[in-house]
């Protein structure tokens, strides 16, 4: 028996938790019935659009919006920013539009005539020289004795440059919402959110400093289905404020999804990471000081260091120091496991680049130095042995300069990583009617991380019913809150709200019908469809048999997450391996096969589970090797704010993927931890280890593109 | 590198006398921040060789999923913004809006398009089927079952069009390769990273489209 009474149940009493089930929102997905914001469409609504600023760094001198308020369907015009107003970025949002069609509202944004000053700005940070002012000082670290490590004779020491690009989002769903005045001091809003419960008090805060009188609670927010956020979806956003007022200017429902361009140049942003890195390893290649000097942007805010060292942080002597640069690009927003897969990639390259050195397989390296990650040393090794069996290391790997014969150069490459993954806070309410029916209630959302799916089958284990008997309502802000997707935090927070409420709501009904049956309610179990006595199955009823017995009344709980008893915990680890091939005429990579043993505790779906990690290597290598936000120099604006130049990996471009979820003793136990974070962190060190193993010389940066593999081999040094 | 190829089936569909990029050149159009729109490739035409409609709303018919449909549209209104803005079909989705990602694919006349790519008007008199057209009440098309068996899904958004594209690839590929099968599918982009589920979806379908015999 579990020790605590909202434990989760033994392996062996496990019916559906573990198990690979297909979500349960896949026929409305696939049919193309799921009604998304973008797909909202309400009587008499209008269509908004944005008109941003052609200009990196510019004062309004002159904004004229007449000509545009006066064109025939045209409903609604909102200076968002006016004359003597200094804008930051190219795209920023200047003038917003609601007209009767999309068409229409595009013809007025050109009607609009705006005037600027222009001022000096930097969109391009990677050569920290040019940042001048831009470029600050954002703190040191020390701790051992870094430079009596570096000055040891008995060390090797490797020194070399590492950089991870800008990347943006593109979520296929672009950002924005549809608003609606239901009354005058009442708003219901279709949101495109990772947090529907958030919406409302950001959104309510945002209109009462614009003088429109609402509280929060008269704020609706819905969401049912939302095309991707990776992170950039948490806020209400000016647009989202914006569309509220068009809303009411116009006393009409307004929709404001951005354009695909505006999208990508100011609705995401994963900062840059670039470093100079020096590491030391004893001969025995234990690593023994680490000193980087790092610096990156996240638009006009800057950057904050990276955790550095990443992952192998016991190394005893460290230095780090970090500048932080400002710049006149879209701001930074949270991408999935923030400042990890820029960690990774000056981090992990860094080591291989020693092992190199060392003329160590880096298999036995990070093998060798796991212990440096603290106490999940074990789980890495566990890892590491796995992902090798998987990518068949000992096999396929080769020492590095001992290419493969021909102009195509095969290589391995390795990378781990780190997140914590604790549950949010969440409250879910579990009904269990008269009738039979159960229904749970909470205000959380489905990312398409299988979240719909994960509460469903976490009530039906508990109440011992097929998950089809669940009916499920999230994505509603008059359900109980229920706390952002992010961080992989909701796999944590849902089901331990949800399971809470369920072992309550049983406990009620076992009360109900114990008497009937003739013993205390603690011998109860459900299971199969059933209320049964424990160890006599003759003596049972079946749910809606039991159900019946509440009479008039529904059982009606809420649970809670943080709660009683350990449901989940913190902290993952997590191993990949990359194999490529480069073609050292064109300089193009392909990928071979990609490997991730991957930790997350207890898994609740182990279909979805797995899905996450095929996902996050995809992304990984699209990062890896295709996208990068692009800023020119001469215009400040983004140059690939379209999808045919900001470049995703196609299904012809991923290679054979393998993946691994770490499950059973030693990791059940731990309760359930998020994964949305952990496995997209590693696949840009991973394959640019395996390009450096392929070609024999290091690329510095991603993308890994065709003309830096083939600057990279003129070059002919590791650098 | 990745596939960039048009499908043949869109130039295919495309030797009918209106192009959107025709329109979008005559219309004003708002690029606020976006650079890159290629310049059109298609020659000038000879005056008075093409059919001239608008540029006020025409009233046209559309077939849809068998059934059609009038809609009044401005000629400069897209198949996909006609479907979804005019008439609330929205399982096509607008997503790059300039025929590079698939979300918005549909099958007109048994040839897989990008909705976005074509002027509604273009659509008329020709036979749309959308991702709408493809399920019956609870009854789905294999190509749905397979892709929510081996979970060629997350957020969703690209799905519809990638359903809908793979059922027109079966049509014409009924015994497909995974080499065929990345080839055809390449004009699809998903964000989540779904294609290490949709691939063995594609073949799964193609078995259960062939009445589930054996494949060959």
């Amino acid at each position: 028996m579990p020790k605590c009474k909202y434990d989760w149940p033994e392996a062996g009493d496990r019916k559906l938790i573990g198990q690979r089930i297909s979500r349960v929102d896949g026929p409305v997905k696939t049919s193309g019935k799921a009604k998304y914001t973008y797909d909202v469409k309400l009587p008499g609504m209008l269509y908004a659009k944005i008109l941003g600023s052609p200009y990196a760094h510019a004062k309004i001198t002159a904004l004229d919006t007449s000509a545009a308020e006066s064109m025939p369907g045209v409903k609604a015009v909102r200076k968002i920013q006016d004359v003597g107003t200094e804008i930051q970025w190219a795209g920023d949002e200047i003038v917003a539009v609601a007209a009767e069609s999309e068409d229409i509202a595009r013809d007025a944004l050109d009607k609009i005539k705006i005037e600027f000053e222009q001022l000096p700005f930097l969109v391009n940070e990677e050569d920290l020289s040019r940042a001048g002012d831009h470029a600050k000082a954002a703190g040191t670290e020390k701790s051992g004795d870094p430079d009596k490590a570096f000055s040891d004779s008995d060390v090797v020491i490797s020194e070399g440059y590492y950089g991870i690009q800008t990347i943006t989002h593109c979520c296929l769903e672009a950002h924005g919402s549809v608003a609606e005045w239901t009354a005058p001091d009442t708003l219901k809003t279709y949101f495109s959110t990772q947090n529907v419960s958030g919406i409302p008090g950001e959104l309510g805060e945002a209109l009462r400093q614009a003088n429109i009188d609402v509280k929060n609670n008269n704020v609706e927010t819905i969401c049912q289905y939302v095309g991707g956020g990776f992170g950039s979806k948490f806020g209400a956003d000016r647009w989202g404020v914006e569309n509220a007022r068009l809303a009411k200017l116009a006393n009409k429902p307004v929709k404001l999804l951005l354009e695909r361009d505006i999208d990508l140049i100011v609705a995401g942003a994963r900062p840059s990471s670039y470093a100079k890195v020096k590491v030391a390893a004893k001969k025995d290649g234990s690593v023994v000081a680490w000193q980087s000097e790092s610096w990156g942007t996240g638009g006009p805010a800057g950057t904050t260091m990276p955790p550095l060292p990443y992952v192998l942080t016991g190394i005893p002597n460290k230095v780090t120091r970090h500048t932080s640069v400002g710049t006149n690009t879209g701001p930074a927003r949270a991408w999935r496991a923030p400042n990890h897969p820029q960690a990774a990639v000056l981090t992990m390259c860094a080591l291989e680049d020693l092992a190199a050195k060392l003329n160590m397989d880096p298999l036995e390296f990070f093998m060798k130095n796991a212990d440096l990650a603290g106490d999940r040393g074990k789980v890495y090794q566990e890892e590491l042995q796995k992902a090798a069996e998987l990518i068949d290391w000992q096999k396929n790997w080769h020492p590095r300069g001992h290419s493969t014969p021909g102009p195509i150069k095969r290589g391995l490459g390795i990378s781990m990583h780190t997140w914590g993954g604790r549950g949010h806070n969440s409250n879910c309410n579990v009904n269990i009617h008269p009738d039979g029916s159960v229904e749970v209630d909470l205000a959380s959302q489905d990312l398409g991380t299988g979240t719909r799916t994960v509460i469903k089958i976490v009530a039906a284990e508990t109440l011992g019913l097929p998950i089809e008997a669940i009916e499920l309502n999230i994505g509603d802000t008059k359900y109980p809150a229920s706390g952002a997707s992010g961080g992989s935090t909701t796999v944590g927070g849902v089901s331990a709200s949800t399971r809470r409420a369920s072992v309550d709501a049983r406990d009620q009904l076992f009360a109900a019908v114990a008497p009937g049956l003739g013993v205390p309610a603690d011998q109860l179990v459900a299971a199969d469809g059933k209320i049964q006595v424990q160890g006599d199955s003759s003596k049972s009823l079946t749910w809606k048999q039991a159900c019946s017995k509440l009479g008039v009344k529904t059982i009606q709980v809420t649970g809670k997450n943080p709660g009683p008893c350990a449901l989940g915990s913190s902290g993952v680890g997590g191993v990949e391996m990359a194999d490529v091939n480069v073609d050292t005429e064109t300089g193009i990579v392909k990928i071979n096969k990609m490997v991730c043993a991957q930790d997350c505790g207890l898994i609740i779906d182990l279909k979805t589970a797995e899905s996450q990690c095929y996902g996050a290597l995809i992304m990984g290598i699209t990062y890896a090797l295709y996208e990068q936000k692009i800023m020119d120099d001469v215009t400040g604006r983004m140059l690939n704010p379209d999808m045919e130049f900001y470049k995703l990996a196609g299904i012809g471009d991923i290679g054979e993927l393998v993946v691994h979820m770490m499950t059973g003793p030693g990791y059940d136990e731990r309760g359930t931890i998020g994964l949305g974070e952990p496995p997209v962190i590693s696949p840009g060190a991973a394959i640019s280890n395996a390009v450096a193993n392929a070609i024999g010389v290091r690329v510095s940066t991603i993308p890994i593109t065709p003309e830096k593999v083939l600057a990279a081999l003129e070059k002919g040094e590791i650098s | 590198m990745r596939r960039k190829k048009q499908k043949p089936e869109e130039v295919a569909a495309r030797k009918d006398n209106f192009s959107r990029r025709d329109f979008l050149k005559g219309a004003s159009v708002a690029v606020s921040g976006g650079l890159l729109i290629t310049e059109a490739q298609a020659a000038p035409k000879a005056p008075g060789a093409e059919a001239v409609a608008g540029p006020g709303r025409v009233a046209i018919t559309l077939k849809i999923n068998g059934k059609p449909q009038k809609v009044n549209v401005e000629p400069r209104v897209t198949l996909l913004d006609a479907l979804r803005d005019y008439l609330d079909i929205t399982g096509a989705k607008k997503v790059c809006d300039r025929g590079v990602c698939g979300a918005c694919t549909v099958i007109m006349d048994g040839k897989p398009v990008y909705a976005c790519n074509l002027l509604a008007i273009q659509a008329e008199g020709h036979d749309i089927v959308t991702v709408e057209g493809l399920s019956h009440g609870d009854q789905l098309h294999p190509v749905m079952t397979a892709f929510i068996e081996h979970d060629g899904q997350q957020c969703g958004f690209c799905t519809p069009g990638f359903v809908v594209a793979c059922k027109a690839f079966l049509d014409k590929h009924p015994n497909p390769t995974m080499d065929e099968i990345e080839e055809g599918l390449g004009g699809n982009l998903c964000r989540c990273g779904t294609y290490a589920g949709i691939r063995p979806a594609v073949l799964a379908a193609a078995k259960a489209m062939k009445g589930g015999k054996a494949n060959a």
